[in-house]
């Protein structure tokens, strides 16, 4: 093979690169587009109501995926803490999903009735009232604000447009189902259905 | 996977590491070169010339290790499409292996406890400090580490139980879960605020607190009415329903005028989450003896 023929004409060089950088993404990504366990929702998944959406908002607008996963791996010492590792099929209706990267604080992918509500209200006003060696920031403000629904509609349309089964009923229902709620109120929500699908440790 | 994206991956896989090899072998030697003594790539410039040597073999040496060692990796691991690979490894079946060595090391721990009577066991110190740090993992941060609770949270260390405090209780409550509810303004929807103040100081009253006696008196008929249903005619609780004596010096959600009120008027709702699917029986079990053991 000449060095001289790929050097001198670029556009064959373009293609090239373009065809050894791709060979990954066709073998690891491409697969899963059409890959059942992937894009199945597993039984019982439902979408999350308006008030757990907007929650879900105030979840990333705070932060919390930065320092919280929601991601149980399969090792002992995750799922002994955790619960059941998390399956692919339980996130088919989040447009992104929350997986996180990094953990400061514990992992929440099944948060979700293991605390009262009023232990969440307690911690998310004063983390070191119950936790007292937490370094979790409060959140006082989300028990002072009401949940804006100026976009509850828009956003119900968009997941319904990416696939998520909400139904013209769930959309004209929207904002009746925040209006004059706290933010507290949708986070707690959100929170509280976190990973309930699957319940069992194995 | 199907059959079809199996073949796909696979390809893909060899295709590319037989492509490295291919292009590894057919570099490894310079150009052909017309003279014995031009080793340059034939690039030139302003006289500065580009000489055209082969990769120095540790070098080539580390690419044929790496295309090698990739083949070995595919063979024992999976990484073909369906093909699960020769040691048969794979992340659930890693998981698998590390419960069930687990189970053998501390099922047995666990279950020389779980046909032993809670009371018996509440005396048993190997089981009391089992159950001391299941309680630090699982139940502590509502209950606090030394299970006095908080507000909200109840004492475990008393000897006043919304549901009793018998072994079978506590068996029940861990297992179960309870869902605490005291609907505003009791069972008096249409309770005024002269009846609330009047209530609330005949509550203080049981522990000779009341501010105001007169409106302490006339709360008995407003208890009467709208608590008694639940708390008891004489304010003692009621284990069945979670409803707490009020007579005692135990109180859930404090116990000042203002708490009182705030209780009166807006309600209570509380949850303990049922702990039958995150521990095992036998742990649930242990669990329950520490907590029994706390104040017996």
């Amino acid at each position: 093979m000449n060095h001289e023929i790929i050097e001198k004409n670029i556009g064959l060089m373009v293609v090239l690169i373009l065809f050894v950088i791709s060979g990954g993404f066709l073998a690891e990504v491409v697969p899963l587009f059409f890959n059942k366990s992937v894009n199945e929702p597993i039984a019982g998944l439902e979408p999350l109501t308006p008030l757990e959406l907007e929650g879900r908002d105030i979840y990333i607008r705070e932060g919390c995926h930065v320092c919280h996963t929601q991601m149980i791996r399969p090792f002992r010492a995750e799922t002994e803490r955790y619960g059941h590792y998390s399956v692919a099929g339980e996130f088919v209706y989040e447009h992104p999903f929350l997986w996180g990267s990094k953990r400061t604080g514990p992992d929440l992918a099944r948060v979700g009735e293991r605390y009262s509500d009023a232990w969440h209200r307690m911690h998310l006003n004063d983390p070191r009232s119950v936790v007292p060696e937490s370094n979790m920031p409060s959140f006082p403000w989300l028990f002072e604000n009401k949940v804006d629904h100026t976009d509850t509609v828009a956003k119900l349309k968009v997941f319904q447009r990416l696939g998520v089964p909400y139904t013209e009923e769930d959309i004209a229902g929207a904002v009746e189902g925040v209006k004059g709620k706290f933010e507290i109120e949708a986070l707690v929500a959100y929170l509280q259905q976190l990973g309930t699908v699957i319940t069992t440790k194995r | 996977m199907s059959t079809f994206w199996s073949i796909w991956v696979s390809v893909i896989v060899l295709g590319t590491i037989f492509g490295c090899w291919a292009l590894l072998m057919a570099t490894r030697k310079g150009q052909k070169h017309d003279q014995e003594t031009d080793r340059t790539t034939g690039h030139s410039f302003d006289g500065i010339e580009e000489l055209d040597n082969p990769l120095p073999k540790w070098w080539f040496h580390l690419f044929v290790a790496t295309c090698v060692f990739s083949l070995g990796y595919l063979a024992l691991y999976p990484g073909l499409g369906n093909f699960q690979g020769l040691l048969g490894w794979s992340q659930y079946n890693q998981w698998e292996e590390e419960m069930q060595q687990a189970d053998a090391t501390y099922g047995e721990l666990y279950a020389q406890f779980g046909e032993v009577p809670v009371k018996e066991l509440a005396t048993n110190e190997d089981a009391l400090k089992m159950g001391q740090r299941l309680f630090s993992n699982n139940c502590a941060v509502c209950h606090g580490s030394a299970a006095r609770g908080a507000i909200g949270f109840p004492n475990l260390a008393d000897d006043a139980w919304l549901y009793g405090g018998e072994p079978e209780n506590i068996l029940y409550t861990l297992n179960n879960g309870r869902q605490g509810a005291m609907p505003a303004k009791g069972l008096m929807p249409n309770m005024t605020a002269e009846q609330v103040n009047q209530v609330v100081n005949y509550v203080l009253s049981f522990s000779g607190r009341e501010k105001d006696p007169k409106a302490a008196k006339a709360g008995a008929q407003v208890f009467a009415q709208g608590c008694a249903g639940c708390h008891g005619q004489d304010a003692k609780g009621n284990q069945a329903v979670g409803a707490p004596n009020l007579t005692d010096d135990a109180w859930l959600y404090g116990s000042t005028y203002e708490w009182i009120e705030e209780t009166v008027l807006y309600g209570r709702e509380n949850r303990m989450p049922k702990q039958s699917e995150r521990l095992s029986s036998d742990q649930i079990h242990i669990l329950a003896a520490y907590v029994y053991s706390l104040s017996n």
